[in-house]
């Protein structure tokens, strides 16, 4: 497919993608959204680009390869373990901290923010693994 | 004591990184750890002499009763000297011996940690840490026998040796675990204490029974010996050091640790002394056909263990004392026979008796030091192995029940014995030097220190045998049976029926040896009957059965395993789907309660909607048609999620669809063209499985809604998700605090059939 069309509109209609899907990953712990609707957001960008131009071309042209994507979705899990583990809790409770912002007030941070961080990583990294093995070669 | 095991460790590790100037030196390192070893329990024999225990206790698992306990008593101490102290000479000889091979370091490597597990076992207080060494042993010794893997035979004897031990261990620690049950603990002292009960108990014979198939698979007994001729592929030090003193004495080292536990029962009196006997003869009788010297030394191994195991077996003190000594007799003078074989291997080699001949001339102190080796193992005076075999007759003469059977055995089997000792001394030195290409010599003097050193020991101890008497024999029947207990060992008891036993035995074995050395024919008659009437080799029974296991289990992979996709999947399903339907309709009332509700309108009209587009997709004559007609259902069910307002569901169930539709699409590319293939048949089968299928699901899912739980977990969740999660979108904290091990779970799947799809793919590429 080479429609000049749809890869332009895939330009901006990609942008708003991730944008989507990063809002969707942030304010997924108090309204509807998290890592896996960003995740699969993020995913579908990365299709429409497919789509749009070639897929063959994406995969060649791609940096950050889907097993990337999923080890360090992998590794944001087990960093989000670890503070648990320390403080002797039981396997997988959530810490909280309060950090203070200069411009934004007090905001708390928590490992389960880290832990849907990973989820979302790895959505992506899934659905583009998926995207690229079932294309056919050219 | 367990510093001096971490010791081992330590330079197990170091030998590798030592700095150039030790290069080639590592053997004697270790033998220096050895010897710290050995002095440790030299001074530790001055406490134990005493009948005290020196222990140290470290937690490990105290939750399941099982902790590390470090225990020097007065038989675990005589046999940690007989490990270190054989161990000192064994790493001098492998220096000499292992030198010029490749591999020589991780050859030290393996003796060493052999060593350690070795020491490890006999001080063991706890069964299952003992348990653990002694497996130890078993894998470790797997690496010593394999040490020349090139050579399909080393590998085979390897793994037949594994195989055998390992397959005694798992039996050990069943019986240990049965053991457990009754006393709820695994301290050796718990086991003493409450030996009675043990006793009395049901499962006493079944966890005799395996421990017994433990101790006889690790000490070569009936039928199990076959591993020990087969373990003399390994490098020369290995079988002085495994197959004299160490590894195959574990198994006599756990029936004397057992015995206060188990022994006295009509039992133990019996099967041990049986299979002891069987062992004894089995081995001195096959001694003498053999001309290969290590298997000769091979065959005599296993008739020693198996005297221990009859007199452990005969369970008087007497029987004990006998047992005592005779294992020292015996490491000393087999550990010495070893290397002196190993150095004939090496200065002429060949180590077949057939080819051998004359090498007094050439290697006179190698003869001596044979000598010794062989009157003691002949069990002639003044030789420790005298004093021995004194001490075994007379427990035979004294041995409870079987006496007679016993005596005339044994008798039988010690005369075998002196005619192979004098057998192997005449083949191998006296006659004439048969090959004449290389001349042998005793050049590398240092490598007879080692059968020096241990023949001058039985010598020793044979003439003045007070240190072995009073340190080591005494306290270690003090263990084994409560009480003081004097040994005295004399050369000379006066002209009694033991005495008369011994010059009988002595004379026949000698005339035995006469017959077969004057008249040839006798000794290949006997080849001959043994080829004739004894061909079950157990070797090869052993890899038989093996074989054919394999053979079994191909076919069944071959059956479940047929590589056909669609099979599996239909096999899955069916499977899964008959055992909920079956639960089902045993365990639930069918009266579906729910009411059909057609309000409102719209969300009727939705379902409508859905439920024609999925039969459409079933009809439709064209792929994309039928895809769309799935998203039509898809986008529809996310309709109805938000009417109920499950927002996030509905947001994830859009995406998915989306994402899905895209895929089909891709995977149409790799499709052939639309027709039909399939089989009126195998159409209607399917079409039954799918229903088969759904129909489940529907019926679960109209299920669900009536299940009433007493407290929902839903109220947990809804109370706490803002106080404890810090979100207010339940869902969300479910997903990534309250359940996110489970979403871990999940996605670890997603991964992997990511991976899979990748993989498949991949390999379809290359193929075409």
């Amino acid at each position: 497919m080479n429609s000049v069309i749809l890869q332009i509109a895939s330009r901006y209609v990609r942008g708003l993608l991730i944008i989507f899907a990063v809002i969707a990953l942030l304010r997924g712990h108090n309204f509807p959204g998290g890592g896996f609707i960003g995740g699969l957001l993020a995913g579908l960008s990365v299709v429409f680009k497919g789509y749009a131009y070639s897929v063959n071309q994406i995969k060649e042209n791609m940096k950050l390869t889907p097993e990337i994507y999923i080890g360090s979705g992998l590794s944001a899990i087990l960093l989000s373990v670890i503070p648990g583990i320390i403080r002797k809790e039981q396997f997988m409770t959530g810490v909280w901290y309060r950090i203070f912002l200069p411009l934004l007030g007090e905001i708390k941070l928590g490992t389960p923010l880290l832990f849907d961080f990973g989820i979302f990583m790895i959505i992506i990294g899934v659905t583009i693994m998926f995207l690229f093995s079932l294309t056919k070669n050219s | 004591m367990s510093y001096i095991l971490l010791l081992y460790l330590l330079f197990s590790v170091l030998i590798f990184s030592l700095p150039k100037r030790f290069a080639g030196k590592q053997a004697i390192i270790l033998m220096l750890v050895q010897a710290v070893a050995f002095i440790y329990f030299l001074i530790a024999v001055s406490v134990t002499k005493n009948g005290e225990t020196i222990s140290e206790h470290i937690q490990w698992v105290p939750q399941l009763g099982i902790n590390l306990c470090f225990l020097a008593d007065g038989l675990s101490v005589a046999f940690a000297m007989l490990v270190t102290g054989i161990g000192i000479l064994v790493f001098l000889y492998a220096h000499l011996y292992m030198k010029n091979y490749e591999g020589a370091n991780s050859f030290y490597l393996y003796l060493n940690l052999f060593g350690a597990s070795m020491l490890g076992l006999v001080l063991s207080g706890n069964l299952i840490q003992m348990f653990i060494f002694w497996e130890f042993t078993s894998f470790l010794s797997f690496f010593l026998i394999s040490f020349f893997h090139e050579k399909e035979g080393s590998r085979k004897a390897a793994f037949q040796s594994l195989f055998t031990t390992a397959f005694g261990g798992l039996c050990l620690l069943t019986g240990i675990i049965l053991i457990g049950t009754v006393t709820g603990s695994y301290s050796i002292n718990d086991w003493i204490t409450n030996a009675d009960a043990i006793k009395s108990s049901n499962l006493y014979f079944p966890a005799l029974a395996l421990i017994l198939i433990g101790a006889f698979t690790k000490s070569a007994q009936f039928p199990f010996h076959f591993w020990l001729p087969g373990a003399m592929q390994a490098p020369t030090p290995v079988s002085a050091y495994l197959h004299s003193a160490t590894m195959v004495k574990a198994g006599v080292f756990l029936l004397f640790r057992l015995e206060p536990v188990l022994g006295g029962t009509f039992e133990w009196t019996h099967i041990i002394p049986l299979i002891g006997v069987l062992t004894m003869l089995t081995g001195s009788y096959f001694a003498i056909t053999r001309t290969d010297l290590k298997s000769i030394l091979a065959y005599t191994t296993i008739s020693a263990l198996g005297i221990l195991v009859l007199l452990i077996g005969i369970d008087t003190k007497l029987s004990h004392k006998a047992a005592f000594v005779f294992l020292f007799v015996h490491a000393f003078y087999k550990a010495s026979l070893f290397m002196v074989a190993g150095i004939i291997d090496k200065k002429t080699g060949t180590r077949e008796l057939e080819k051998l001949g004359g090498l007094i001339r050439y290697m006179p102190f190698t003869f001596v030091f044979t000598s010794l080796a062989l009157l003691s193992m002949a069990g002639l005076p003044p030789m420790l192995g005298f004093l021995g075999k004194e001490l075994i007759y007379e427990a035979k003469v004294q041995s409870p029940g079987i006496a007679s059977l016993v005596l005339i055995l044994g008798v039988a089997g010690n005369i075998l014995m002196v005619a192979v000792s004098l057998l192997f001394l005449y083949k191998v030195f006296l006659g004439k030097y048969r090959s004449q290409t290389n001349l042998p010599n005793e050049k590398g003097f240092l490598l007879l220190l080692g059968p020096g050193v241990l023949g001058l020991l039985s010598l020793l101890m044979g003439l003045f045998p007070e240190f072995l008497a009073e340190s080591l024999v005494e306290p270690a029947l003090g263990i084994i049976h409560t009480g003081q207990i004097d040994v005295k060992l004399e050369l000379w008891h006066g002209f009694n029926k033991v005495f008369f036993l011994s010059l009988f035995t002595v004379i026949t074995g000698f005339s035995l040896f006469m017959l077969l050395i004057k008249k040839q024919k006798v000794l290949a008659a006997w080849r001959n009957l043994n080829t004739r009437f004894f061909t079950i080799d157990f070797s090869d029974v052993f890899s038989k059965t093996l074989n054919n296991f394999i053979e079994i289990s191909k076919q069944n992979t071959k059956l479940i395993q047929h590589g056909y996709h669609r099979y599996y999947i239909m096999s899955v399903i069916l499977f899964s789907s008959a055992l909920i339907w079956f639960h089902l309709f045993t365990s639930s009332d069918w009266n579906i309660k729910e009411q059909v509700n057609l309000e409102p309108f719209y969300i009727s009209g939705v379902i409508l909607i859905v439920a024609l587009s999925a039969l459409f997709s079933i009809v439709s004559p064209s792929r994309i048609v039928t895809i769309i007609a799935m998203g039509v259902a898809g986008y529809g069910i996310s309709l109805i999620y938000l009417y109920y307002s499950a927002l996030d569901l509905a947001i994830t169930q859009i995406l998915a669809e989306t994402l899905t539709i895209v895929m089909f699409f891709l995977i149409l590319q790799r499709l052939p063209r639309f027709a039909k293939l399939s089989s009126k048949f195998t159409r209607l089968r399917d079409l039954l499985i799918a229903l088969i299928f759904g129909g489940l699901m529907t019926v679960l899912a109209l299920r669900a809604v009536h299940v009433e739980l007493k407290n929902p977990v839903s109220e947990y969740f809804v109370e706490n998700s803002l106080t404890k999660g810090y979100g207010k979108n339940i869902v969300n904290v479910i997903l990534v605090d309250f359940r996110a091990l489970d979403t871990l779970g999940e996605v670890t799947v997603l991964i992997i059939a990511a991976l899979g799809v990748s993989l498949l793919l991949k390999r379809r590429k290359s193929r075409i």
